[in-house]
């Protein structure tokens, strides 16, 4: 439906990516740039056929 | 679980578990509100009542926001149900006992003096020691060996300053790029480093072989040199920064991150942002720093505040020198919505004591650099592998459903948990929660999702005045 009041940005869907994730291929911790904090989010995919 | 909220003029609400991310008028803001906790005729109502005299919410428009709002629901993006909890202790299993990053410790000594380094000056609160090449070729070859399938393996030079062992790293990673034809597996190499022994040759072979850098730098001279000083109490900002821009010149677009650390002394460290950006450095990393509480350089929570205005600050310029077309980067901001990481990853959380691993000159394991001289953490070494797996199990084991504070968070799938070292520090267990980073984190996220939010809604406005 076309929608007037709510506009969604283009998110990975998560529970979608449960089927086709868990390649383990991303970066694991915070190690190569912050050192001391991790946070996931920033992180980037590395399996391009997971992410679509 | 949703998030909800609103910052430079944007009404945004999160769908946790789903992932969604919707950008919302005021209608449909206070509705969502209110959606969960009563029937639909309560619902419009209540709006009805909120928006009397406002001439543009209508009968109709009330419904019709409702109809959209249960669509999205029905759709999985909104109210999404959590079903992480029960498996998140399998899903993080699934990574077995693969190891696929190692933090080298190539030297646990430093030409700097840094009073809030959390390596207490390199040597990790124990003997300065330099790795050999023997321990660092053995720890490579422990790392093929316990890669399993992984194909990108990560490795960090690291210290105290690893550029005081630089003859080691070199031949590491000459002995790296033999292996990987052997075996088929690609290293990806960063180096962290403070700077004062980067020359031509490191630049030379630092834009060659490490596909990322890390250079420390605190922003202004005199914020810097407050703590970064050498043994004779000199700072080191005039040496390092005309070297710092030598190198990320040479680098042609390669991933560097100048690295700095704010404390009680620069909460406003938007300061030093700036003050990267006059040097010319665009690829910025601004980092709390991790001390005890009674420590002297340690976030109050009068600072807390602060830091956090400095965060919707930074956004905003962000934001504003894209529109001028003189972006930079800020690492905590670099979200992407579309490719971000997995569910997975999400509820794994850092891969500290599991897939990553830190060595010591010496050969020992430890599960991260800040770990690294906790004897309760040692694993085990290089040679023999693990011989602590209670403690390789507890990691194994922590994951953000582990952590009872965090089960009612809406930035658990965002943080995944945070960072195991932290928590230990704060609250003496890995399943703790450092509350000070958490309000840090979420402040952080929302800058972000802000950003991302601004950015569809100026492309939305260009295509519409294009059309």
């Amino acid at each position: 439906m076309e929608r007037k009041h709510i506009v969604t940005l283009k998110t990975r869907n998560l529970c979608e990516s449960a089927r086709k994730g868990g390649c383990g291929e991303c970066q694991t911790s915070c190690q190569s740039a912050c050192k001391t904090s991790c946070g996931i989010a920033n992180q980037q995919c590395e399996n391009a056929e997971a992410r679509k | 679980m949703i998030h909800q909220y609103q910052l430079n003029g944007y009404n945004i609400v999160l769908d946790v578990c789903s992932g969604a991310v919707h950008l919302v008028d005021e209608l449909a803001y206070e509705m969502i509100a209110l959606y969960e906790t009563m029937p639909r005729e309560g619902v419009l109502t209540a709006m009805r009542e909120r928006f009397r005299g406002d001439a543009s919410v209508s009968e109709e428009e009330l419904a019709l926001c409702y109809d959209e709002i249960r669509a999205l629901e029905e759709d999985g993006q909104l109210f999404t149900p959590d079903t992480w909890a029960d498996s998140a202790g399998t899903l993080k299993e699934r990574g077995g006992d693969v190891i696929k990053a190692l933090c080298l410790h190539v030297a646990h000594t430093c030409n700097l003096n840094c009073s809030y380094c959390f390596a207490s000056q390199g040597r990790y609160h124990g003997e300065r020691a330099i790795m050999s090449a023997e321990v660092g070729r053995r720890a490579l070859d422990f790392l093929i060996e316990h890669s399993g399938t992984r194909h990108n393996l990560e490795v960090d030079f690291f210290g105290g300053e690893p550029l005081m062992n630089f003859d080691v790293v070199k031949e590491l990673v000459a002995y790296a790029r033999t292996r990987e034809k052997e075996t088929g597996k690609h290293f990806r190499f960063t180096l962290t480093t403070n700077g004062m022994l980067i020359d031509d040759d490191v630049i030379d072979f630092c834009n060659r072989e490490m596909s990322n850098v890390v250079l420390s730098l605190d922003g202004r001279k005199e914020v810097h040199d407050r703590y970064r000083v050498d043994y004779a109490g000199n700072g080191s900002w005039e040496r390092i920064v005309p070297k710092f821009q030598r190198l990320v010149q040479a680098r042609g677009g390669k991933n560097y991150y100048m690295r700095g650390t704010f404390t009680h002394r620069n909460p406003d460290f938007l300061q030093d942002i700036r003050q990267m950006l006059d040097l010319g450095f665009t690829e910025l990393s601004m980092e709390p720093v991790v001390c005890a509480p009674e420590d002297p350089s340690a976030l109050t929570a009068e600072d807390l505040e602060i830091v956090k205005r400095q965060y919707e600050e930074l956004a905003l310029l962000m934001l504003e020198r894209e529109k001028e077309g003189r972006p930079f980067t800020f690492y905590h901001y670099m979200l992407d919505l579309a490719g971000g990481p997995c569910i997975y990853k999400r509820i794994s959380g850092c891969g500290s004591g599991t897939e990553y691993m830190a060595v010591t000159p010496g050969g020992d394991l430890y599960p991260c650099h800040q770990f690294v001289g906790e004897e309760r953490f040692r694993l085990g070494d290089i040679w023999h592998g693990i011989d602590n797996p209670e403690v390789r199990g507890e990691f194994a084991a922590c994951n953000v459903y582990a952590k009872p504070e965090c089960r009612d968070c809406w930035a658990r799938l965002y943080c995944s948990g945070g960072c195991a070292a932290n928590a230990y520090h704060a609250t003496g267990s890995i399943t703790g929660v450092y509350e000070a980073g958490c309000e840090l984190f979420r402040k952080r996220m929302e800058c972000a999702i802000m950003m991302a939010a601004a950015r569809a809604d100026a492309g939305a406005a260009a295509q519409t005045a294009e059309s």
